[in-house]
């Protein structure tokens, strides 16, 4: 993000991007009933082409609009560079994705005008879309702090459509922790703008020195950025609130919503304040993913419910997500770097947007066709319901970075900048964390190829369309890695040769024997192993419980807030 | 003297602070909080920042207070919560004093004289027409921030009215309200509005020029609606009508428009043209006022709860 301090001439585009979706969500509040996703539709059409034409401008120069013709300090700037642009596509993409999903889930009934959960539904779906973009391009750390709330209110109440209590609480503890989170990040910006008299991040970037103030702001701002994101062990809200909502509405706050503090967490690190981090903070992030890669795999091996399983997955996805950081640290410039660590994690991020939305959408299916959604009960359904359990297996691929995928491009890029960088311990991270994802994979689709004890009877029949989204969502994620056209020669070679095809079995056969031991109930055999195995499975579990009650997760925060000050402090060379 | 008010009224602010986190009581922490919220007004105008007193008193302590109160409410069957270990005690107080002390270090290694954009704003406060700088920077230079905070308070209904009951949908939010016709309820809420309503638009129009503003008109109209509501004078609006929802979006789309117009006219969106700044800036602060005061009222309610009056 360089100080450009002239509107672009597409930068109106951004304006747009943010404007059109709350818009929408407007105008669908008046018009109510059915109108309110017809409204959606529209607006869906028109933001793709605005993503489209965004990333069209970008590729040329990075997109500026001063808004109101102020200048930063005294106004606010919308900014667009490449890591913006690609986040609003990948986003407008999940949503439409998303959108032909829900058509049928939430279709007003035919006997009303107008019903609750639908309408919220359509308005919320577009309200998060305009928070999101917002969070992309917004170049001043007080609008940021409003986008993050914006997002906040659209969220919570999307874990909740459906009124049940235990949902309720769900969005009660989100919303609760999350604020938090915001608190945290608002004090970060208030003291940001008591040392510096601006909170333009570009030119935060230019003004920042290390000290007591910007180690603490640092500190504080991603500490609560990461309790909004739900990176272990700060993950207390995100089990309950992504498994209870409806399918849609978890798609949209697993592959979606969790994003736009993560993209803050990157806005701070490499734009705002690259020279403050140091190694050993970087380091720190990176360990916190890596320890949620494993532990939230662990416990997905450990459920009994789909939804929960795909939940907890997802805590380990957003693990990978902060494995760039370290990487793309460089120590002798003592910076942060924009290189192939940067695009390695975006690529994940949006592989992961992808592939999560299918992933949930499949979860959902199942569930609707079937009434209920235990692990163990799942014989049969591979039959009645190829496609989506098709989506669910491709979703499953991708995640686990089989080639073409976005994420097998983004580990490339990953091992590239550990082995250009010396951090070869984060190889073995980015090679064994693809086995715990291939753990879970394996363990839903052996279920769901078996033969059921008695036919399978549907609850419903589901929705064709809804299953070609989800399908649809997850080929993205899988073809992602064509995106590599545009990058150096050399980084993807022949899938099939010895150098390709081990590692990938490897990975495989890794997600079976982990399969084997962790799972609830025993896949293959059982035998004294087993029991071995299953107790450390149990004590993965109460860790989960412990770290998810308030008073642990509460003094979690503070601890990594002050381990995040001490490591920036005491790395920072004298 | 001064000094001596000050410091009791610290005092006093740090021991209702530590009311409202160790009372074993609801009602009481909200109580304190409220009191806290009024102390907190009167730190502010002693600190001479004038609109943010007003603020605090209207939507900090009152407004929130407000909310609180409802919320206690409904939460008297709910079971008591288990009481916290003395080790989880002992380690919050821990976390607490760390946290204190190093903010503490923080606001000591503040540059002085804090480095500001105060002079900025007076250099280009001429060209927004308005005198309050807190107005000029909220409407011109910063317009954006508040245009998305007026859409934040629309997500929040939105979200509050998501809670409601499938079968209440689309019906009035709250339980209904009555009052004796003839208590004092009901006299307060026929006697105080007119000059409620006086004071509110007072505090909005003088904003443009003095501390005040449209957030603090509109809390205290919101404020006499509810009174009417109360006393089961006026029904809170069907969620389902048009005119409610229509007056709901009319603020924050009529700033866009408004910010439309200045990208045609002025260069920018959310420009101001030169010499038309401050009519355009009055007339985005009516087109939200009561978008405002309607939202502000009706988070008190909450969800639909009834189909009928």
């Amino acid at each position: 993000m360089t100080a450009v301090a002239m509107t672009t001439p597409q930068g109106w585009l951004l304006v747009a991007a943010v404007l059109l979706p709350f818009i929408g969500m407007m105008v669908g509040l008046v018009a109510g009933g059915r109108h309110a996703a017809r409204v959606a539709a529209v607006v869906i059409i028109a933001g793709l082409a605005i993503a489209a034409v965004t990333v069209r401008a970008v590729l040329d120069a990075p997109q500026v609009y001063l808004l109101g013709g102020w200048a930063p300090p005294l106004g606010v700037a919308l900014r667009a560079d490449g890591l913006a642009a690609a986040m609003m596509a990948v986003v407008a993409v999940v949503i439409a994705g998303i959108a032909l999903y829900a058509r049928r889930d939430f279709a007003t009934p035919p006997c009303s005008a107008e019903a609750r959960a639908p309408l919220a539904f359509w308005l919320l779906l577009l309200a998060v879309w305009g928070s999101l973009n917002l969070v992309f391009v917004s170049g001043d750390l007080f609008t940021l702090y409003v986008g993050l709330e914006l997002l906040t209110f659209a969220g919570v109440p999307l874990v909740c459509l459906d009124g049940r209590g235990e949902t309720l609480r769900a969005a009660l503890r989100y919303l609760l922790f999350a604020l938090l989170g915001s608190l945290l990040y608002l004090l970060g910006a208030v003291l940001v703008y008591g040392a510096y008299a601006t909170l333009d991040i570009a030119m935060l970037a230019q003004l920042v020195q290390p000290g007591v103030l910007s180690w603490t702001v640092l500190a504080l701002m991603t500490v609560g950025l990461l309790a909004k994101t739900a990176l272990f062990p700060l993950h207390i809200w995100l089990p309950p609130a992504h498994a209870g909502a409806p399918a849609a509405a978890s798609a949209v706050l697993s592959a979606l919503v969790v994003k736009g503090s993560w993209f803050l967490v990157v806005r701070l690190w490499f734009d705002a304040m690259p020279a403050v981090v140091t190694f050993s903070a970087a380091q720190l992030l990176g360990g916190l993913g890596a320890a949620a890669i494993v532990f939230g795999s662990i416990v997905a091996l450990r459920q009994k419910r789909l939804k929960l399983l795909v939940a907890y997955s997802t805590i380990a996805q957003i693990g990978y997500l902060f494995l760039m950081f370290p990487l793309a640290f460089d120590v002798a410039a003592g910076t942060m770097l924009h290189g192939g660590a940067l695009t390695g994690g975006l690529l994940q991020a949006a592989s992961h947007a992808t592939a999560k939305a299918g992933m949930f959408m499949a979860a959902g299916l199942i569930y609707a066709a079937l009434g209920h959604d235990r692990i163990a009960d799942l014989g049969g359904v591979a039959r009645a319901l190829p496609v989506t359990v098709l989506a669910f297996a491709v979703a499953g691929l991708a995640l686990m970075g089989v080639l073409p995928s976005g994420a097998y491009l983004a580990k490339k890029l990953l091992l590239d900048a550990a082995a250009s960088g010396g951090q070869w311990w984060w190889t073995a991270v980015l090679q064994g964390g693809a086995a715990f994802t291939a753990g879970y994979v394996v363990l839903v689709l052996t279920r769901a190829l078996r033969a059921p004890p008695v036919p399978l009877q549907l609850a419903t029949k589901v929705s064709r369309l809804s299953e070609f989204a989800a399908l649809g969502l997850a080929l993205l994620s899988m073809l992602l890695g064509f995106a590599a056209a545009g990058l150096p020669a050399g980084l993807i070679s022949n899938p099939l040769a010895p150098k390709e095809l081990l590692p990938t079995l490897l990975v495989v056969a890794g997600g079976f024997a982990l399969a084997a031991a962790l799972a609830r109930r025993p896949l293959f055999g059982d035998g004294p192993w087993r029991r071995l195995t299953a107790a450390a499975g149990t004590g993965f579990e109460n860790a989960d419980a412990l770290l998810r009650r308030w008073p642990t997760a509460s003094l979690a925060l503070i601890i990594f807030a002050a381990a995040f000050g001490w490591l920036l402090h005491t790395g920072t060379p004298a | 003297m001064m000094m001596l008010f000050d410091v009791g009224l610290v005092v006093v602010l740090l021991g209702l602070a530590a009311w409202v986190v160790l009372a074993r009581n609801a009602f009481a922490a909200v109580a304190a909080f409220i009191a806290y919220g009024l102390l907190l007004t009167l730190a502010w105008l002693q600190l001479h920042g004038i609109d943010i007193a007003l603020t605090e008193a209207a939507i900090g302590g009152g407004l929130t207070g407000a909310l609180l109160i409802g919320a206690v409410t409904r939460l008297g069957s709910a079971p008591p919560i288990a009481p916290a270990t003395s080790m989880t005690l002992a380690l919050a107080a821990v976390a607490a004093a760390a946290t204190t002390a190093i903010l503490a270090a923080c606001v000591l290694a503040l540059p002085d004289p804090a480095p500001t954009l105060a002079p900025l704003v007076a250099d280009n406060i001429a060209a927004t027409g308005v005198g309050n700088a807190i107005t000029a920077v909220l409407l011109s230079f910063r317009s954006m921030d508040t245009l998305l905070e007026a859409i934040v308070l629309l997500f929040a209904l939105a979200g509050a009215w998501s809670l409601g009951a499938d079968s209440a949908w689309p019906g009035r939010p709250g339980f209904a309200q009555s009052a004796p016709p003839n208590g004092i309820l009901a006299y307060l809420a026929r006697i105080l509005p007119p000059i409620g309503l006086v004071i509110g638009i007072y505090i909005f129009w003088t904003g443009a020029d003095n501390p005040g503003g449209k957030f603090q008109g509109a809390t205290i109209l919101a404020a006499m609606w509810l009174l009417t509501m109360a006393a089961g004078l006026t029904d809170a609006p069907r969620v389902g009508s048009r005119w409610l929802r229509a007056a709901l979006v009319a603020g924050p789309l009529g700033f866009i428009a408004a910010g439309v117009l200045g990208s045609v006219s002025a260069g920018a969106f959310l420009a101001l043209p030169a010499g038309h700044a401050k009519p355009m800036i009055l007339a985005i602060e009516i087109a939200l006022m009561p978008t405002l005061t309607l939202i502000l009222a009706l988070l008190i309610p909450g969800p639909p709860q009834r189909v009928t009056s």
